[in-house]
């Protein structure tokens, strides 16, 4: 499996309050909440991006409140993976249980620049910046976890270990 | 090597006799949560499920606090799936407006919270439970979905940081100061996807409230959990509040921390976090000059009966700054009723003070108080994020509700000793 797109890059401490503020939290809809996504730090992120872009981000990406709102509408926003340094521990949960792509690689998130075209191999964790040209070795998710992830989220992963 | 508090409750939860951490674990749950944001997509996930029956209907907990008594049309619709959902599974602990109040304040009100439970909450302050010696952590709705069908969910055992509270907090020195001041000294990742462990003689002079505080707030750290150990002051409350048996576990002597601190609590100084981040504190004495619209006194993490009394006790006899707004939100039906009782109610609407019904309203920029462009809030919650309580170029400064409370008299950011 692999992804490839632009490069929408952040800084630290992205909070899920500004992935997804809470005013549209009225709804749960996918595509409207996509409508939204990054509109308190990046108001034309919505406008930009395209089918299969990726999110760059240093420390902490998707701290605070644990809306899963927010990789919801990143991902139906239609970015294919979300890089960072590292990420906050309920939204790292959230993403893997709703099959959003994401890896923890702090020389990634360090060097790819915002509008790079990035590449990522899922089954290696490689990122390759084709921008510049430099390769990342990103962080394997543990057996456990790529279980979940193969299974296309935690309840297909349930249903088929009950199944 | 031994075991950390809250691993040890993890192994039992579990069943079994040792875990360590970085260890990926399936533990038994006693308490699901939910609120009127996150229960709606978990009620929807469920329908994915081949088993779309509940695991245990005395074991999971829905409390529509958010967005309620509803604000617009979509909430209303929110609100009705989840009541509708609780009366088809026959969710013993569902509660309606007028018996609600803000989850972390209501459960342990509610003695649903006790030692050595493991608890799952689709909002990330359900940390708070700590308080009482659980453990108890924040997670997404798909989470709970799984914990409400199967009464289990899987963790990776967390590491710990140790917090050693030492000395007597002088008097107008609370929960908030302290778990601010933590904040400040490890940062809003300091304690990534780690426990945060309070232990020391400075806990024995510190109210349940207080407790309650500082472990909601274990997120803003990163952390996993915050977690008391069991004292008299926790069998006091537990005894008044609940009937459920509990198992008390204590940390082995030679449980391994990745960090120890010391705090001493009797050197700690009123503590605010500048915009826009939990981590950006300063104590009050460093403050200057800073002119504030709005206070916001209540939440998850200050809207308990002690807060509501610090409040009281300066607003009494004083009325608020000309211009000032001050919303005062007591965090459960039952506090409420309190402040009734004792009087804090009419303290509060002489001040020139507005007392709301229990919700999270302004907090998270819901209602019941946002904050339009370049205005300034003092405000008694737990997050000062951009745009979190209205406009993205407003700003929220975190502080306790002495501050608060003093800042709503003075129209400025300040201590109570100034008064």
């Amino acid at each position: 499996m692999k992804a490839e797109g632009r490069v929408f890059k952040y800084g630290d401490n992205v909070d899920t309050d500004v992935i997804i503020p809470a005013r549209y939290l009225n709804s749960s809809d996918p595509k409207e909440l996509a409508t939204h996504c990054m509109e308190d730090i990046d108001k034309d992120f919505v406008n930009k991006v395209k089918q299969g872009d990726i999110i760059v981000a240093d420390k902490n990406f998707g701290c605070g409140s644990s809306r899963e709102h927010a990789p919801i509408a990143i991902k139906a926003a239609g970015v294919s993976c979300v890089i960072a340094e590292t990420f906050a521990r309920i939204f790292y949960r959230n993403s893997i249980n709703i099959g959003l792509p994401i890896l923890e690689c702090p020389a990634a998130a360090a060097a790819i620049k915002d509008g790079d075209e990035v590449e990522v191999d899922f089954d290696s964790g490689v990122i390759t910046d084709r921008t510049t040209g430099e390769s990342f070795q990103g962080q394997a998710f543990p057996p456990f976890m790529q279980e979940i992830i193969k299974a296309g989220g935690l309840i297909n992963s349930i249903n088929k270990a009950n199944g | 090597m031994g075991m950390t508090m809250t691993q040890k409750i993890l192994a039992a939860g579990a069943g079994l006799e040792k875990v360590e951490a970085g260890q990926l674990i399936r533990a038994k749950l006693n308490l699901v949560l939910g609120n009127d944001i996150t229960s709606p997509v978990a009620i929807h996930e469920m329908e994915k499920f081949d088993k779309k029956t509940v695991f245990d209907k005395d074991r999971i907990a829905l409390v529509p606090d958010h967005f309620v008594p509803n604000k617009d049309i979509k909430s209303a619709e929110h609100c009705k799936c989840v009541r509708e959902f609780a009366k088809e599974h026959e969710i013993s602990n569902y509660f309606e407006v007028g018996e609600m109040g803000i989850e972390h304040a209501l459960l342990p009100e509610k003695g649903l919270t006790v030692p050595g439970d493991v608890i799952i909450g689709a909002d990330s302050h359900t940390c708070t439970y700590g308080a009482v010696g659980a453990f108890s952590t924040g997670v997404g709705s798909t989470d709970m979905a799984a914990g409400m069908v199967t009464g289990e969910a899987w963790f990776k055992v967390p590491s710990a940081i140790k917090f050693n509270l030492t000395g007597k907090p002088a008097k107008w020195i609370s929960g908030k100061d302290i778990i601010l001041h933590i904040i400040g000294l490890i940062g809003v990742d300091g304690a990534l996807y780690k426990s945060m462990e309070f232990v020391g003689d400075g806990i024995s002079y510190l109210s349940m409230d207080d407790r309650f505080t500082i472990a909601n707030m274990a997120i803003e750290a990163g952390g996993k959990n915050g977690i008391f150990p069991v004292d008299e002051k926790t069998r006091e409350y537990l005894k008044e509040h609940t009937k459920r048996e509990y198992k008390v576990y204590e940390a082995d002597a030679d449980a391994v921390y990745d960090e120890e601190y010391t705090i001493e609590l009797d050197k700690l100084k009123p503590t605010v976090s500048f915009p826009h981040l939990p981590e950006n504190t300063h104590t009050i004495d460093e403050v200057g000059d800073i002119a504030v619209d709005q206070v916001v006194i209540g939440s998850c993490t200050n809207g308990r009966l002690d807060d509501m009394r610090i409040a009281a006790s300066i607003l009494k006899d004083r009325h608020i700054a000309k211009g000032m707004r001050c919303i005062v939100i007591p965090a459960t039906q039952k506090i409420y009723l309190q402040c009734v009782e004792e009087g804090l109610l009419t303290t509060f609407v002489k001040a020139g003070c507005v007392v709301s019904t229990p919700t999270c309203g302004p907090c998270l920029g819901g209602y019941m108080g946002i904050l339009a462009e370049g205005e300034r809030c003092v405000s008694t919650t737990n997050r000062n994020f951009v745009g979190r309580m209205g406009h993205i170029k407003s700003e929220i400064y975190l502080a306790s509700p002495a501050v608060a409370a003093a800042s709503a008299v003075l129209g400025r950011i300040a201590g109570p000793e100034e008064l």
